[in-house]
């Protein structure tokens, strides 16, 4: 007991610490707050919010707004950077001359880095006139607000269900308690509504995957869907979304049966002469299904994230605060809905995912 | 157009993490868990398993009991039969052995009577006899008493055989 109260104060040390310590609010007032310079962009707003960023925004516009900066990881032709994204200029993006376009970025040292971190270019300074030298592409590894979403994810995840795992393994097979009986209905949901009808009594060797697919796209559902830490669009992120259907892929391949190409590349029943049209729609299929997979989860969640800052929005684009009477109701409706969407999205990715597996893992008797 | 457009660091971040987690939950959840329910689920089935045989075996039981019972009262109802067959049986043995103990009885306590009788009729003809004789003694001492008197009886004698 003692050692537990311990390390929870130890956690709560170094987050404060982290938070007082990083938190930097350029509470300076704007020079010149001008209502036309400042006019509110709907589209650019839903968009900004859906989109991945360097750090996480709690509140605030502009000068005033309150961040905590993450860490930047740049892979460049001189190996790794590392620096905060307080490093930054922030508020006051740079912009120069690219190809006659004009491109928002930032800058760090001696570089400018453009704002979607895929070039960076030595520029040289002169008091708010960069020229590019040269141009050099980079990879970013940085932890984005997403990634930083993935982390705090997978460490409930871990904490929940290791939680769960031990009272098992210290109790044996008994009735659940407390956390587990919150869950365990959800794993049986899994083992039984989404494996069995799938994989039927293969199923044993796919659980842990599709439970870890699961609760990973449930619970970071959920996690975008908390206002206060600025709404990590992380399972809306098709990055996101493409790993996961690509491990379903992968998966479906490893353990894929001969009665699988089979159907595939000799479809029964088929004449041959329609061969030519139907293998290649087959073959197609098999990228085709995690694509859709993949564009699902992110159009839906993304859409979720969209709709709630749009519907709030509408407070900022008619400029009267009675809008609210509209825009809040409505947003509490979506937000609920977001709730069911959040499991279902999960469940369809979870079931489709099992019945690509079961596709692939069938021997063929038809 | 940035919203579709992969990233290759996020790409990066969740394979790795999702690798990780992965092989975490499946060591140190998913297998403890599902490992759990399902030895649950056994113990569950078979308990409902047992309680069902529980309940046909009892059922057995108690029809066994029934026959048992039955058997019971069928041979509680020989055996009384058969006692009240033995009973009338050994009352009627008893009447004709009573009988004829007490005809033997009655037989014997006759010939008792009759010997005592004869006995009886023996001594007092004894007696009689005795009497008879001191009484004649005495008669024919007194008859003989004189000689007249022997002259009239040896007279009374003599006529008397001459009337045969």
């Amino acid at each position: 007991m003692q050692r537990k109260t311990t390390i929870k104060l130890a956690i709560a040390l170094v987050m404060s610490t982290l938070f007082t310590a990083n938190f930097y609010a350029q509470s300076e007032p704007t020079e010149h707050p001008e209502q036309t310079e400042e006019k509110y962009d709907p589209v650019a707003t839903a968009l900004g919010h859906a989109l991945d960023s360097h750090e996480i925004h709690f509140l605030g516009e502009g000068e005033s707004a309150v961040h905590l900066p993450l860490p930047v990881i740049l892979y460049t032709d001189n190996g790794l950077e590392f620096f905060m994204s307080s490093e930054f200029h922030h508020g006051e993006h740079a912009h120069i001359e690219r190809d006659g376009k004009k491109v928002d970025g930032y800058v760090y040292k001696n570089y400018f880095i453009d704002h979607h971190m895929t070039k960076i270019s030595p520029v040289i300074d002169s008091h708010g006139h960069y020229t590019i030298d040269e141009e050099v592409s980079i990879t970013d590894f940085s932890i984005t607000k997403n990634v930083f979403a993935l982390f705090i994810t997978a460490f409930l995840l871990l904490f929940v269900f290791m939680k769960v795992g031990k009272f098992y393994k210290k109790n044996g097979a008994v009735a659940p308690k407390g956390l587990t009986s919150w869950m365990e209905p959800l794993i049986l949901f899994v083992r039984d509504d989404i494996a069995e009808p799938n994989l039927g009594d293969k199923k044993t060797k796919f659980m842990p995957y599709l439970l870890t697919v699961f609760f990973f796209i449930w619970f970071g559902n959920l996690l975008g869907l908390i206002p206060f830490i600025s709404n990590p669009n992380l399972t809306g992120n098709i990055s996101f979304t493409i790993v996961l259907a690509l491990f379903t892929l992968i998966v479906q391949m490893l353990f894929s049966k001969k009665g699988f190409w089979k159907h595939i590349f000799s479809p029964p029943g088929v004449p041959v002469a329609l061969y030519p049209i139907l293998i290649p729609i087959e073959f197609a299929g098999i990228f085709i299904k995690p694509a859709a997979l993949l564009i699902r989860l992110f159009a839906n969640i993304t859409a979720g994230h969209i709709i709630v800052v749009s519907l709030v929005g509408i407070i900022f684009v008619k400029g009267s605060l009675a809008w609210s009477g509209l825009s809040v109701p409505m947003t509490l409706f979506i937000s609920c809905l977001e709730l069911l969407v959040a499991f279902l999205q999960a469940y369809i990715f979870t079931m489709l995912s099992a019945l690509f597996i079961g596709t692939a893992i069938d021997d063929g008797h038809h | 157009m940035e919203l579709v457009t992969p990233s290759i660091g996020l790409m990066f971040w969740t394979s790795l993490v999702f690798v990780i987690l992965l092989f975490l939950l499946a060591k140190f959840a998913w297998k403890p868990i599902l490992k759990s329910v399902k030895e649950r689920e056994v113990k569950i089935e078979s308990a409902l398993e047992a309680s069902e045989k529980a309940r046909t075996e009892m059922a057995l039981l108690k029809s066994q009991n029934e026959d048992l019972r039955k058997e019971a009262l069928v041979e509680r109802d020989a055996l009384l039969k058969e006692a009240r067959e033995m009973k009338d049986k050994m009352v009627a043995e008893a009447k004709v052995t009573a009988k004829e103990e007490g005809e033997r009885i009655i037989e014997s306590a006759r010939e008792a009577i009759k010997n005592e009788k004869m006995a009886a009729v023996t001594e007092i003809k004894n007696q009689v006899a005795t009497l008879s004789i001191e009484i004649a003694e005495k008669i024919v001492k007194e008859k003989l008493s004189t000689d007249e008197k022997q002259k009239t009886l040896v007279d009374g004698l003599v006529e008397e055989i001459n009337l045969n």
